[in-house]
């Protein structure tokens, strides 16, 4: 109610950073609740994220307890060098990522943008790596729904050649690992796609130097965006890939 | 009557800048236990194949989420609210594995 | 009848010359607004909108059932009809209702913030409702979808050659408008409270808020991977649902009520709220046990999330996982419970008056009383093997979100009206809709618990001869119930001209809001306020008025 006591408050917050920096916006009463409050919105929408790809682990977990051995013949039919690849391109585009932040932070306008555009390049990676996985499985008949073939898994698989060929009725159900494959895969890449993109628009304008005069919260949240992407590959990775190469 | 209070005082964790090092070196082991993971994969262990790399996976995401995510050094708010997330998954998973494992469990 | 109603001379009143409406002129000023109060009246436009469409559908269920056979309507359209009817009804009205007209409009006022945390993403809210709703009428207009709400797979997914996909897809973009709106409450909740509003100063109906809003942000992505999956299955036929492929279409089910049973608490918990403060008002009473009512809205939203299956005992899931769902479902009944309680001793007493909030409030703690028990009835694996897809359940779904739900949202978009439009509505013909509503709803819904008993099947268009009385009874009640809904609709918009004026405090009620003007400024507060006194103080509000401020807090 103490009108006096209000404004000398808003005043001694206010110096910490310049007067009104003109990126804060007109509800908010400092920068810092400012960054606070939409960390704390990206991190509710990343809760979001994680249960919208929950349901598909879910989905998972159930159909490789009763179809272990198409799972397995599926994820031997992936590329591991591809997936071991692709995992190191998003860790180390983490990285990039996380010393973008870093850089946002100590103010290095120049540097925002190399690591961004590193980050661009190894998101870019990843999707081309992708794209030729995908690419492999429409030419071996592997897409649900649309091509798919059981018949390579009634025979024997010259990389595993331990492994004994799938009766009929469960090498059907090899059709279930890939339509979980393509779902779970395809899910993370249009995430990917929307980061790549988003970042390009966060690039271009870090470059004018929108980002290192104290707006640290786009490229910190969409740091969060990022490395979230990266965790559901982490697991994405031993769950498709990983299944029982000991042969 | 009461003294006005503040809402709740910005802890300045945000303030913490994490050092190029510490990236640097999370990195590194991300690097090597995705080279552990998936040599491990190649022995044999059983069912505890998927046990490993199942723990490798959450030890990755624990690293990325303290580090490069900032969590180790973000408020109480922000930690509970990445509990919270992982809680209700855990509860979509056990809650609906309380069907299949007492209907449906084991190879077809 | 005494009233606590206090009005300002209205030979002088006038509105005030600046306020939200009046700031700013034209379409534009509207369609891209970052205001939370201008959000929370075009939400308030677009709801009503489909509120009469879905309504309408109710209308043609009620006439084809007139009569034992499908005379009016074939049975696919009637599957049609009843689809629409719950689509439109549960996700374009119930689920939006409170949360995005009133609590969009009152929250941040409530807590002493200037907006929400995030108006743009509130703005986007509204137009992802309003895309949405678009793809529901399309869905309808070029066909209609006949597979129930539900979207039961393998029916969903392989049987039907209607616009599931269409309709789909407006569920899931309805889903992210709940989603914003849900995370722009807990944000703003958590890191806009004004100085010295601790969380047990907030009005329950923040509380109530949080907790729904929990429950949007961490349920309904999953009901949108879900709707994907089918999607996916019905253009590309990935097979995850198709037990010819190995799918399992339990597994649907399992996704889906995921979901939809926090759905019913997200439609539910907001409703709650405003009761709180209706009933605290209209007894001039703060609510009886404030921390164990917020408690138990959090206690809701959180063992929402363990239940889901007694929407599946018949559908062959396993005895075992049937007993814990159903020993967790009585759990769930008694934070509910708890509230029922503490809002009976509120009354007790206190100063009780009966205007028109007072009166929904009044049904609703009946309603939703009868309605909440039979649910419990129905969480018992025995009863609801009986009970399950008969008309029992259909009744106990309206009670609780007809004669709950709804019923709550009348009483808050009354409550509130003076706040959000400056004028009064007529309080005579409002009294006489809210007495119409009630007795047509207990002549709709409760021949249905009979109905259902006896064995009536639900989403059947024909029926035997037997059960004619009863549904006869039911669609004549569906016709004053229509009374009841038109009614306000044509008085509200009357008062928009010719409703007296309101003043800021017409209920003499405690809470932010009701120290500042109606209708609001933009900014809300001249001011941030500081808050020094507990929620429904009824004590500071008397020693407040000795020096009424008519802007600040």
């Amino acid at each position: 109610m103490d009108s006096h006591t209000i404004a000398a408050q808003t005043a001694e917050a206010g110096h910490i950073e310049h007067e009104h920096p003109p990126f804060l916006r007109h509800h908010f009463a400092t920068v810092e609740q400012q960054r606070e409050t939409a960390t704390f919105g990206m991190w509710l929408f990343l809760l979001t994220e994680i249960m919208f790809f929950g349901g598909l682990f879910c989905a998972y977990l159930i159909y490789r307890n009763w179809y272990y051995p198409a799972f397995v013949d599926g994820s031997h039919s992936l590329h591991i060098w591809a997936g071991t690849l692709n995992t190191t391109i998003l860790i180390v585009s983490s990285f990039t990522m996380a010393m973008g932040v870093h850089a946002s932070e100590t103010r290095m306008r120049k540097a925002l943008v190399g690591w961004c555009i590193a980050t661009i390049i190894l998101g870019c990676g990843f999707l081309c790596v992708k794209a030729y996985e995908w690419h492999d499985e429409w030419v071996e008949h592997h897409v649900p729904g649309l091509n798919f073939s059981p018949e390579g898994f009634m025979r024997v698989n010259p990389a595993y050649p331990a492994d004994a060929p799938l009766q009929r009725d469960m090498a059907e159900k090899t059709q279930v690992y890939f339509s979980l494959y393509f779902a779970m895969t395809g899910m993370h890449a249009l995430h990917m796609i929307i980061g790549v993109s988003l970042l390009a628009l966060l690039t271009i304008r870090a470059w004018g130097g929108a980002y290192t005069s104290g707006h640290v919260a786009p490229v910190e949240n969409f740091g969060l965006y990022w490395h979230f992407v990266d965790i559901v590959w982490i697991f994405l990775f031993p769950l498709l890939y990983l299944i029982s190469r000991h042969q | 009557m009461a003294e006005p209070k503040h809402h709740d005082e910005p802890t300045h964790h945000e303030e913490h800048i994490v050092s190029p090092t510490v990236y640097l070196l999370i990195g590194a082991a991300l690097l090597v236990l995705t080279a552990t993971t998936t040599a491990v994969s190649y022995v044999e262990l059983g069912n505890f194949n998927a046990v490993v790399a199942l723990a490798i996976a959450c030890i990755k995401m624990t690293l990325v989420v303290l580090f490069f995510m900032h969590v180790k050094y973000s408020s109480k708010l922000t930690k509970l609210t990445v509990a919270a997330g992982f809680l209700t998954f855990c509860v979509l998973i056990t809650m609906t594995m309380t069907d299949y494992i007492s209907r449906a469990w084991g190879r077809w | 009848m005494s009233t606590i109603l206090t009005l300002p001379d209205q030979s002088t009143a006038t509105l005030p010359k600046v306020s939200y409406l009046s700031k700013e002129y034209g379409l534009k000023s509207w369609l891209l607004t970052g205001d939370h109060k201008r959000i929370a009246m075009l939400y308030l436009i677009s709801i009503t909108f489909f509120f009469f469409i879905g309504g309408a559908m109710a209308g043609l269920i009620r006439l084809e059932l007139l009569t034992p056979p499908s005379d009016l309507l074939a049975a696919d359209t009637y599957n049609k009809v009843f689809t629409a009817h719950g689509i439109i009804m549960v996700f374009l009205f119930l689920v939006p209702s409170v949360p995005a007209t009133i609590g969009n409009f009152v929250i941040p006022i409530m807590v002493g913030a200037k907006d929400l945390a995030f108006p743009k993403i509130n703005l986007l809210s509204w137009y992802l409702y309003v895309a949405a709703g678009c793809m529901v009428i399309a869905a309808l207009v070029s066909g209609g979808v006949d597979t129930g709400w539900t979207f039961t797979t393998p029916l969903s997914t392989h049987y039907l050659n209607t616009h599931v996909i269409t309709a789909g897809l407006a569920v899931f973009i309805a889903g992210f408008s709940s989603i914003f709106t849900g995370l722009n409450f807990i944000v703003t909740i958590h890191r806009m409270r004004a100085p010295g509003m601790t969380w047990f100063r907030l009005p329950l109906f923040v509380w109530s808020h949080y907790a729904a809003s929990i429950l949007m942000v961490l349920g309904t992505p999953v009901l949108a991977i879900t709707l994907v999956l089918v999607v996916l299955e019905r253009t590309i036929g990935i097979g995850v649902f198709d037990p010819t492929k190995g799918g399992d279409p339990l597994l649907f089910q399992h996704l889906f009520w995921f979901y939809s049973h926090p759905a019913v608490y997200i439609m539910i918990l907001p409703g709650m709220g405003v009761i709180s403060e209706v009933i605290s008002t209209f007894s001039r009473k703060r609510v009886f046990g404030y921390t164990a009512v917020a408690f138990s809205s959090v206690a809701i939203a959180v063992f929402g999330f363990f239940v889901w299956a007694h929407h599946m005992f018949i559908m062959g899931i396993s005895n075992y996982s049937a007993l814990v769902f159903s020993l967790l479902t009585m759990l769930v009944a008694v934070p509910s419970a708890i509230k029922i309680f503490n809002w009976s001793a509120t009354l007790y007493k206190g100063s009780i008056t009966f205007e028109t909030p007072m009166l929904y409030a009044f049904g609703f703690i009946g309603l939703f009383t009868i309605g909440g028990l039979t649910g419990v009835f129905l969480g018992s694996m025995g009863m609801d093997i009986h009970l399950t897809e008969t008309y029992f359940i259909v009744a106990h779904f309206h009670f609780v979100m007809v004669g709950g739900m709804l019923m709550a949202y009348l009483s808050g978009v009354h409550f509130w009206w003076p706040k959000m439009t400056g004028r009064m509505y007529p309080e005579g013909i409002s009294k006489l809709a809210a007495v119409i509503t009630f007795v047509g709803f207990i002549l709709t819904f409760f021949p249905q618990f009979l109905l259902g008993y006896l064995g009536m099947p639900r989403r059947y268009a024909a029926y035997p001869p037997e059960f004619q009385v009863l549904n006869v009874f039911s669609s004549a009640g569906a016709s004053v119930l229509g009374v009841g809904y038109l009614l306000p609709l044509l008085y509200l918009t009357w008062s928009l001209k010719y409703g007296k004026i309101a003043g800021p405090n017409p209920w003499q009620a405690t809470g932010l809001e009701w120290q500042i003007q109606s209708p609001p400024l933009t900014e809300n507060f001249v001011e941030t306020p500081i808050v020094t006194h507990e929620a429904y103080d009824y004590e500071w509000l008397e020693s407040k008025k000795d020096h009424e401020v008519p802007t600040v807090g």
